[in-house]
């Protein structure tokens, strides 16, 4: 029901594009992303996108993962 | 494998023990439900139910479309995939689900046209590439997968595709959540709510569980961390005592969601009754077809219908619920397992019940 | 060497079709002095000593021409891998087809290269053949029906019942290239970094079994994959199977296909590598052999065996993010899902 992952956005026109993920490409709808770019990270259910990924948000969760990740290793 | 920051083994490890730690101050047992299969299919995957504090419990509720499914829709589905010059698409998740006769697996063997798709746009050109053949899309799946239905049947009316056809089967979450949490048998102290349904609905869409039943819920996604992060925000909203809506998944999940996809949805659907299996009705769950989209809607193609069968004995509708374990139904390792599946719990590879089999019978002792 | 454009019932029927068949197109692409005997049976020579080893095997794929291989050479390297799986030495082979009225000439012929080029690389010789062609409708364009025989030299025995609680399991290379390569063609997936691993495992094997490293058994995971390979082994050796999530190698092409499918690359075919269970001693030996291979470049180990215990589950794998999860048998088909 739920699973989709995060890939780039490496072509689009106005509803179609194409994603990637470790070197894995997919043609996808893009028609509920309009405001996503080349480049931009899209979670892709489906072959839809479903909604972009937030990077400072990303961001904001790998630095804390990271965090912990370095509190345990300095155990 | 590749290095994955949100499977971290050190990150797990720490979050592991502020969870523990924080369940610890609370000297009493919670139980957390999550409704959403992927995320059953995430605390299985990655082991995770048996590093939860011990006072912590993970149970399933009916987050899983496939189990949900009720017999009549596939029974209706078989008999389509029946028909002359007709070909049913699915999402492989369906593949297995027992009807009143057989599954859609088996009916491979007697004839019935059935193909798996891994996007609704799939089944979609291969109505384009078969204009004499009839395509029937079996459109089961929640929030999260609506939206994929909505925009191929968007294409198929702009692109004048008059033959791929829907069944529509898709169930929204809020309805079925108020069932449960207005059961007074139900003893929850918090969900752990879908991620992905959250894209699309936004979290605020939850706030009725907090604001008029007093139960916290947390949008948590299902990498191993996500999942941990989610846990432990139940447990801190659990300790302060006041119940909320939290967020952990802020990466993809807002406020309001996508409210473009929504509108395209409600283009094409609208609400209906809609049974869920082991719930009977849930008033106002489903979505149907709008009138002026009935030329897409397979649920008017006329077929023989097998009398409806429903197992005797089969508890689904309780394990659904979160009140019995799996190996309280009578038919648990007695009839109905992962190769035989009876119930819809144990169709889905990581319905309750199936889950059940493959990783809990072995700590309890409970089943063979 | 020549194919006809298409094939036709015909071909299949043993009259001049079929003779211009055989003779233009299977005997001067497998080329060997048995084959072009053309008798009934081939008769063969003495075999060297030890103990006969016959496998048979049947192929089915679809597409027949996939990146990385095609039907011929993923039957040719099936069988040899059969053998060289039982420890045997891999030396003739039979080669049957069943065409499908209609198959173009081209998709037969790559199959028959495919196949010439995988004899030469497991180094057998393909002494014996069959065409049958099928009406339009009742076949699936081509199947592929083999027989392998071979010799387990004298003092070589490989078994799961020589397995113990202890013992290491390696592989030789990524899994689930072959399964991941087909799927992702089915579902419109495009991985130009990706294709099968379809290839000969006699050559790894030899130089393994020659290291002097004590080696119990050999499994190639093919259908269903490392997870039924380590189920149907626990059952035949009294033992569990403890596999790590960390160290198991899996191509980020693969990883990516399993993400967007919602598959397991635990589940899907191998059809060029080698499970292969080795004493705990000897894990340095057969490392350094195998990874002085071509075909066993990647060798990694990704478990061990422990005893059984009741009330646990068989094949166990320590996750990533450090829990345990029960690997069960998977129930019919592995199918993508979105759930």
């Amino acid at each position: 029901m739920c699973l989709a992952i995060p890939m780039v956005l490496i072509e689009r026109d106005e509803f179609q594009g194409v994603a990637e993920i470790d070197g894995v490409r997919r043609q996808i709808s893009v028609m509920y992303v309009p405001e996503a770019e080349v480049g931009d990270y899209v979670l892709v259910h489906a072959g839809f996108a479903i909604g972009q990924v937030d990077a400072d948000e990303a961001a904001k969760t790998l630095e804390m993962l990271r965090e912990y990740s370095d509190a345990m290793v300095e155990l | 494998m590749t290095a994955d920051p949100y499977s971290d083994p050190a990150a797990m490890a720490g979050l592991l023990g502020e969870l523990r730690q924080a369940a610890e101050n609370l000297d009493r047992r919670l139980t957390f439900m999550e409704v959403c299969g992927t995320h059953t299919h995430s605390v299985a995957g990655a082991g995770l139910r048996r590093l939860m504090p011990d006072n912590v419990r993970l149970i399933s509720g009916p987050g899983c479309p496939v189990c949900v499914t009720p017999v009549d829709y596939l029974d209706r589905a078989l008999a389509l995939a029946m028909l002359p010059d007709t070909v049913v698409c699915t999402f492989g998740d369906l593949m297995r689900v027992p009807s009143s006769t057989v599954s859609l697996e088996r009916a491979r063997a007697d004839g019935a046209r059935v193909e798996i798709v891994y996007s609704p746009r799939d089944a979609l050109q291969m109505a384009r590439d078969n204009p004499g053949l009839r395509v029937i899309f079996l459109a089961v799946g929640f929030e999260t997968t609506i939206p994929t239905i909505a925009g191929a049947l968007a294409e198929a009316e702009a692109d004048e595709v008059s033959n791929f056809l829907l069944l529509p089967g898709n169930k929204t979450m809020p309805e079925v959540m108020k069932v449960l949490v207005d059961d007074p048998d139900l003893e929850v102290d918090g969900f752990l709510l879908p991620g992905h349904v959250s894209v699309i609905t936004g979290w605020k869409l939850f706030d009725f569980l907090a604001d008029d039943f007093g139960v916290s819920g947390v949008v948590a996604g299902f990498m191993p961390t996500d999942v941990v992060q989610g846990v432990l925000a139940l447990v801190r909203q659990a300790a302060n005592g006041s119940p909320g809506i939290g967020n952990v998944y802020g990466r993809v999940v807002t406020a309001d969601g996508n409210r473009h996809a929504r509108e395209i949805v409600d283009r094409y659907f609208e609400p209906s009754d809609e049974i869920w299996r082991g719930f009977g009705t849930v008033p106002g769950s489903g979505l149907t077809l709008r009138p002026q989209y009935s030329h897409r809607d397979a649920s008017r193609i006329t077929v023989d219908l097998p009398p409806p069968f429903e197992p005797v004995g089969c508890r689904c509708g309780d394990v659904l619920r979160g009140v019995i374990d799996p190996p309280e139904c009578p038919l648990f390792d007695a009839g109905c397992d992962p190769d035989t599946p009876i119930g819809a719990c144990m169709v889905s590879s990581e319905g309750t019940c199936a889950a059940w089999y493959r990783h809990e019978r072995w700590a309890t002792g409970a089943g063979s | 060497m020549r194919a006809p454009d298409r094939v036709l019932l015909a071909h299949g029927g043993g009259g001049r079709l079929t003779r211009q068949l055989v003779e233009e197109l299977f005997v001067p692409a497998l080329r060997n002095p048995h084959l072009e005997t053309l008798t009934d049976a081939a008769v063969l020579p003495e075999m060297p000593p030890g103990r006969p080893a016959l496998t048979t095997d049947a192929f089915v794929v679809d597409p027949p021409v996939f990146a990385g291989g095609d039907l011929g050479c993923l039957s040719i390297y099936g069988t040899a891998n059969d053998l060289a799986m039982g420890g045997a030495r891999p030396l003739w082979l039979t080669w049957a087809l069943i065409l499908e009225e209609g198959v173009g000439g081209e998709l037969l012929e790559t199959c028959v290269r495919g196949a010439a080029r995988a004899a030469e690389a497991a180094g057998v010789m393909v002494v014996a053949g069959d065409t049958k062609v099928v009406p339009r409708g009742k076949g699936d364009g081509v199947f592929a029906v083999t027989a392998g025989l071979g010799v387990v030299p004298p003092g070589r025995d490989i078994s799961d019942a020589h397995i113990r609680p202890g013992d290491a399991i390696l592989v030789s290379g990524p899994i689930g290239d072959h399964g991941a390569t087909i799927l992702a063609h089915r579902h419109g997936l495009d991985a130009p970094g990706l294709q099968s691993d379809c290839g000969p495992l006699t050559g790894l094997v030899e130089a393994l079994l020659g290291s002097g490293a004590a080696v119990r058994s050999l499994h190639d995971p093919t259908r269903g994959g490392v997870v039924t390979v380590c189920h149907e082994v626990t059952g035949r050796s009294g033992c569990r199977v403890l596999l790590s999530e960390e160290d198991l190698p899996v191509r980020r092409e693969v990883s990516g296909v399993c993400d967007l499918l919602g598959l397991d690359p635990l589940a899907l075919a191998c059809e060029g590598r080698a499970l292969v269970w080795v004493a705990a001693e000897d894990v340095e030996c057969a490392l350094e052999a195998m990874r002085d291979h071509p075909a066993g470049a990647e060798t990694v180990a990704i478990g061990r065996m422990e005893e059984a215990a009741a009330g646990t589950p068989p094949v166990v794998m320590k996750t990533t993010a450090g829990g345990e999860r029960p690997l069960d048998l998977l129930s019919g088909l592995d199918l993508p899902r979105i759930c």
